[in-house]
């Protein structure tokens, strides 16, 4: 991978309109500064532990492990971060850089308002101004979420072209940031986008596997046999998998939306059905029709209910070093059950997608064997979505 | 020169308009091709319909929401552009899309098949300069020119992306996506010098231009003026009538009388 042209092997790039190009080669030189300024490290690694919370822990999930009957189940704990999940992380690191660039507005685009709300957080901290476009559909589904935000201070703008989802949200904040490039900082929410962002999101999230592989090795003594994360842009898996990448002996699985099943239309599982293309700003996996229009996602989680993914994971599922899979939103909501029943932790119903894979892999697993979880948020923003499953509403 | 940039020169109104391909139905863009052509617009853009338009306001978005659930293609607007021919228009047209639509039909196959139906030129928004070559190499081997945009805020990349342009360059006017507005960037006058003291092709102007007055005021400025959202907008109003028998004539002389408007 290069610098220059920002392509992990042939995915990636930078697909964006001729307005909105010296504003990408001003961030990517902003950022390229901030990797060799020690300043910039101190600064953020204060808000990361001072104020988020972090390191996160690592729990061994004991009753979860008995369940399955085979390998043992590690959870990285991304919902204990302040705000409930892993967004924090990168909505810190790329604040702090739009306020050394001297850009005091941000645009962020939000699905469910996990990213809206972390987006909103750090702006308030900081004494930003926040704008936050969310698909009007999403903004009638996540009610509580958008008040969150208002009560945070941030501008919720409901968008109300093509789905009225994530997507649209995204094509509506890039219109934004057209209109507004000089004065605002575009901060997207995952490993998407074009280049700098997918590299940039990914160094921010690294934390994330950093801590959990130093903690598995202090813990246990030895490295996990499988790393396990849920895929949606795949901005908490391409965290956690960085800091794996290199130990060749540690299998990784990413885990897409299959929705109501990858036989169906309904489902978000770019990698594992879709094909490359061009979307928001980067070639990549994406669901599209013959002819290039994009199909809108489903799954029941709001989180993953997008359409594209990160170049790099494209690139990774295209080497063969991550293994790509997909779970349905019944065998998501199942994990959701036993997380709580077992733990007494409730996950996000992204999460739970990652939690289901694990919980499969190490029932066929030996008691040697340990998988390492990215337990990548909080459910609590899903009570209602789970209230109305389990009494038979979805 | 090529097909494009010679039309500027035999060409008295300059203007460039744009219109959705499909909307509000195969035949009336066909109709209003021949409209604009009889008004003697220099070129004409033929956008195709796509689900996520960045670069474009609400007007074009909704013209292109309607031809895609009108289940319109790339192939389709292959065969308005080849009855266009046919029929014996040799206006010249541009064929205004984003990357996708012309990633999945296959570049290769996307420069025969426009070469074939007569486009003389390819607009892509989504397309920067340093992800083109692979396009422009395609439509160098078939004669059709890749026309670049600029923008104000391009400012050092103008050099690079004017001084190696095809058919003529076009400038975005202000920031922001496509669509009716009021004014355009203070800096207008000196980013258009700056593009035409670097640029071997003619220079033309659009994104917000929706009135006679500014028509003409940025005539004196570029060679050409491209006008959409306004003629969509046109288009979009008279939707009902253009798509009835007994209607459709009139409807084409409102857009006819918008047209020689902007051009008074």
């Amino acid at each position: 991978m290069t610098k220059s042209n920002g392509r992990f092997g042939s995915f990636g790039g930078r697909f964006v309109p001729e307005t909105l190009m010296n504003a990408v080669l001003e961030l990517e030189k902003g950022f390229e500064a901030i990797l060799d300024d020690p300043t910039f490290e101190i600064e953020m690694r204060d808000l990361l532990v001072n104020y988020s919370g972090r390191p996160t822990p690592l729990t061994f999930a004991k009753r979860l492990t008995e369940y399955a009957g085979g390998a043992e189940i590690y959870l990285k704990r991304e919902d204990l971060n302040h705000t409930g999940a892993h967004k924090i992380n990168n909505t810190i690191g790329q604040a702090l850089l739009a306020k050394r660039m001297g850009k005091r507005k941000l645009i962020a685009e939000t699905g469910a308002g996990q990213h809206g709300v972390a987006s909103a957080t750090i702006a308030a901290l900081l004494g930003m101004e926040c704008k936050v476009y969310m698909g009007e559909e999403d903004v009638r589904r996540q009610a509580q979420n958008v008040f969150r935000m208002e009560l945070l201070g941030a501008e919720v703008i409901s968008v109300t072209s093509g789905s009225r989802t994530l997507k649209d949200a995204t094509n509506e904040a890039m219109r934004a940031w057209v209109a507004a490039v000089e004065d605002s900082f575009y901060l997207i929410g995952s490993a998407v986008g074009p280049h700098p962002y997918p590299q940039m999101v990914k160094y921010f999230q690294r934390v994330i596997g950093d801590e959990a592989r130093a903690q598995m090795l202090e813990r246990t003594g030895s490295l996990p046999t499988d790393v396990v994360a849920c895929v949606g842009g795949g901005s908490n898996a391409i965290g956690m998998f960085t800091a794996f990448i290199d130990d060749q002996a540690v299998k990784i699985h990413g885990v897409e939306a299959a929705g109501k099943g990858l036989d169906t239309k309904e489902h978000a599982a770019s990698l594992s059905i879709g094909r490359p293309g061009v979307l928001h700003g980067s070639y990549s996996y994406m669901l599209h029709d013959e002819h290039g229009q994009i199909i809108p996602a489903h799954s029941i989680s709001a989180g993953l209910d997008y359409p594209g993914v990160g170049p790099e994971h494209a690139h990774l599922k295209e080497i063969g070093r991550v293994r790509y899979t997909a779970v349905t939103d019944e065998e998501a909501m199942e994990a959701v059950k036993q997380l709580c029943e077992l733990e007494g932790i409730i996950p996000a119903i992204e999460s739970a997608h990652a939690l289901s894979e694990a919980i499969r892999l190490a029932s066929n697993g030996s008691a040697a064997e340990k998988i390492l979880v990215c337990l990548s948020g909080r459910g609590d923003k899903d009570m209602e979505t789970i209230r109305a499953y389990f009494q038979g509403g979805i | 020169m090529t097909t494009l940039a010679k039309s500027f020169q035999s060409n008295k109104t300059n203007l460039i308009p744009y219109l959705v391909a499909g909307y509000p139905s195969k035949q009336v863009t066909i109709d209003l091709i021949h409209l604009l052509s009889e008004e003697g617009v220099t070129a004409i853009e033929l956008g195709v319909p796509f689900s996520d338009p960045v670069a474009d306001g609400p007007i074009i978005q909704q013209a292109a929401e309607k031809a895609l659930a009108n289940g319109v293609t790339l192939a389709d607007v292959f065969s308005i552009a080849q009855t266009v021919r046919e029929q014996g228009n040799h206006i010249p047209l541009i064929l205004f899309s984003y990357y996708n639509p012309l990633l999945s039909y296959g570049l290769n196959q996307v420069a025969r098949d426009a070469a074939k139906a007569g486009f003389a030129g390819f607009i892509v928004p989504d397309l920067p300069f340093e992800e083109s070559d692979e396009l422009r190499n395609q439509l160098d081997q078939l004669n059709m020119d890749l026309v670049p945009l600029v923008a104000p805020t391009s400012k050092e990349r103008v050099a690079k992306i004017a001084s190696t342009a095809k058919g003529f360059v076009y400038c975005v006017s202000s920031l922001g996506t496509t669509g009716v507005r009021q004014s355009f960037a203070s800096n207008l006058d000196a980013f258009l010098q700056q593009v035409r003291s670097n640029s071997p092709v003619p220079i033309a102007v659009g994104f917000g231009v929706s009135r006679a007055s500014q028509v003409q005021e940025l005539q004196k400025k570029a060679d050409g003026v491209i006008v959409g959202s306004a003629l969509v907008k046109q288009v979009m109003e008279l939707e009902q009538g253009l798509c009835k028998k007994e209607e459709k004539q009139k409807s084409l002389e409102q857009i006819r009388v918008f047209v020689k408007g902007l051009l008074s």
